[in-house]
């Protein structure tokens, strides 16, 4: 583990509940540390656990992640509670999920092109996006703009978050204008959907990307599968709003197994931008650092 | 069942009868009996309607009688419809076409629920499919050409949920209107009129000014939606109405909204055509505001716009300003 993860990620869980993991597709136990060397998917079955976006990050860069927007903190905009004050929800969440808020961005190298990266996690408040969320993504593109780099997110989100209420769902608007300023200018966008990326998050930054990757069985979709069962009152084929299911319906451009998204996104950076363009002046990576 | 329409029924109803009736009867009755009456009347108006919960609200954005989008569309100077997304079909839940308003050329779009059930069914209760944001989305495109400021009515309970928009990729249709009403150069003046419901609503109303019907509502998610996923229980709608900030007044404080139409006591179904006539004139006078701005004057403030809208816990505030043009 790198010395940047190992001070983001304090402290490792305790041995007994960490060493043993089982498999809820195939009910196989699985060690730890093997189903971490496979990219966090099942050895036997090929199940896709949900993936710390701190450890997607490590399983993609080069060296460094240069974090940015991690001091853009969630408030209680509406001084929102149902079962519990939402910021009761949110130290729960922070503690459970070891991350400030449900998306991390910064800047990084993939096979020595720097770009600007933004990974969210399901396990903060279902990955739903609020004026954080929103906040550090706007942020990440318009950094991305000022310094030509191209935009890598994985999208991982149960839609816009509830308690904050339309604050939350102005996050689309936002986000898409600034994503739509950063393609102007001839930037390169690529998405990976991964397992769940529905709602507000969907409809907006997901499917906006130039090129679009679903990683392999991913749910990806508008409307929740529940919603929609309820609404037409019957039960949905099990391969609906799977990753498979829309790349035969034509929204995605590719599935892609976790273990080869790495080598497909250095690919697409190749052809997206120009190798020998990629000069000095962006090869070390901390000069992307924001001033503090 | 509608909590405003249960509530005019019963002694409203009969005061309202009894007025009708004496107006019937013409000169014979002396004009003081009938002010009586009236006074009455309008005192029980300010008893029942003059202080709506959020719930309430919820239920007046939802009276079966509430001013539609063909209601708007018919107090225009005139509309020639244009129809269909060039793909696949044409979507009655969401009407647009090239209009006169007080005089000036516009597009308009609208999102329609029906007055009736026949029309609920044939405009899918007003929820839009992709194909009902496609034509938007190109009808947004025409706009632009044409030089035309967008003009729409927003009206959904959200975004249709079925197999068939699934599988038509309603997330890039919603995404591609969001994307498209950002770039276009021209005015773009949204109204929210009954039900403003999430990111169907957003996808035509990414507007440089946002305008209210006081009774409508604009929410993130549907109360009864809210109430499924928090308790598991729908019926607790009205508790979820309160804690989502949904009315107008909310939102022209968030500064989400821009300004707040006053309606009718009572709401605008008692004087629908007055009504309707005041937000177009609202309309008029925010897209005469506008006029003379350049395309990039435009976008930029509209960026600016959305920019700002957020809440943190620390000094973003600085970041959020250097980034705004």
């Amino acid at each position: 583990m790198p010395d940047w993860l190992q001070r983001l990620r304090n402290p490792a869980p305790t041995e007994d509940a960490a060493l043993w993991v089982k498999c809820p597709s195939c009910g196989e136990m699985l060690y730890r540390k093997d189903l971490e060397s496979n990219f966090s998917v099942c050895t036997k079955c090929n199940y896709h656990f949900r993936m710390h976006a701190y450890d997607r990050i490590n399983s993609l860069v080069d060296g460094d992640f240069v974090e940015i927007g991690d001091d853009v903190l969630p408030g209680d905009p509406l001084g929102w509670t149902d079962k519990r004050p939402y910021l009761q929800k949110l130290e729960t969440d922070r503690e459970k999920s070891k991350l400030s808020e449900a998306v991390v961005t910064g800047f990084a190298t993939l096979d020595g092109f720097p770009v600007a990266l933004g990974v969210m996690d399901f396990s903060f408040r279902g990955g739903t996006m609020g004026t954080v969320v929103g906040e550090r993504i706007t942020n990440l593109f318009e950094e991305a703009r000022k310094r030509k780099l191209p935009s890598i997110v994985f999208t991982a989100s149960g839609g816009a978050r509830m308690e904050e209420g339309m604050l939350a769902l102005m996050q689309m608007a936002k986000t898409t204008q600034a994503v739509e300023r950063f393609k102007a200018e001839g930037n390169p966008y690529i998405t990976v959907l991964t397992d769940p990326t529905t709602g507000g998050v969907s409809a907006s930054f997901a499917f906006q990307s130039d090129v679009i990757v679903a990683e392999a069985h991913a749910a990806i979709g508008f409307a929740g599968r529940r919603v929609i069962e309820q609404t037409i009152r019957q039960r949905l084929p099990d391969n609906f709003q799977t990753a498979e299911f829309l790349l035969q319906k034509g929204h995605v451009d590719m599935v892609v197994q976790r273990a080869e998204i790495r080598g497909t996104l250095v690919r697409l950076l190749d052809y997206a931008v120009d190798r020998k363009r990629v000069g000095p002046a962006l090869k070390a990576v901390p000069e992307f650092a924001l001033p503090s | 069942m509608n909590l405003i329409v249960e509530r005019e029924k019963g002694p409203l109803q009969e005061l309202e009868n009894r007025i009708a009736a004496l107006r019937e009867r013409g000169p014979a009755v002396p004009a003081s009996d009938v002010q009586l009456l009236e006074e009455k009347y309008h005192e029980l108006l300010w008893d029942l309607f003059g202080k709506l919960s959020p719930w309430e609200r919820v239920n007046m954005a939802r009276h079966p009688k509430r001013p539609i989008g063909t209601d708007y569309i018919a107090a225009l100077d005139q509309f020639e419809e244009l129809h269909g997304d060039r793909h696949f079909r044409d979507d009655p839940a969401l009407s647009g076409g090239l209009a006169k308003l007080r005089g000036r050329r516009v597009m308009v779009l609208a999102q329609q629920k029906g007055r009736d059930t026949k029309e609920n069914i044939a405009r899918n209760f007003g929820m839009v499919s992709p194909e009902g944001y496609r034509k938007g989305r190109r009808l947004m495109e025409l706009a632009e050409r044409f030089r035309l400021p967008i003009v729409t009515f927003v009206d959904t309970s959200g975004a249709d949920p079925g197999i068939a928009s699934e599988e038509h990729a309603q997330a890039e249709a919603i995404a591609s209107c969001l994307m498209t009403l950002t770039k276009v150069g021209v005015p773009v003046v949204a109204t929210v009129i009954g039900e403003g419901g999430s990111g169907g609503a957003l996808a035509i109303a990414l507007a440089d000014t946002v305008l209210m019907a006081e009774n409508s509502v604009y929410s993130v998610a549907s109360p009864e939606g809210c109430a499924a996923i928090l308790w598991g229980d729908a019926a607790r709608a009205p508790e979820a109405a309160e804690r989502l900030r949904l009315t107008s007044e909310d939102l022209l404080g968030f500064g989400i909204v821009d300004r707040v139409i006053p309606e009718p006591l009572g709401g605008a179904h008692r004087d629908a055509a007055a009504f309707v006539g005041r937000v177009l004139d609202a309309v008029e006078e925010e897209l005469s505001a506008l006029d003379g701005r350049t395309s990039d004057e435009l976008r930029d403030a509209r960026y600016a716009k959305f920019r700002r809208i957020g809440a943190w816990e620390h000094g973003a505030a600085a970041l959020v300003a250097s980034a705004i043009p």
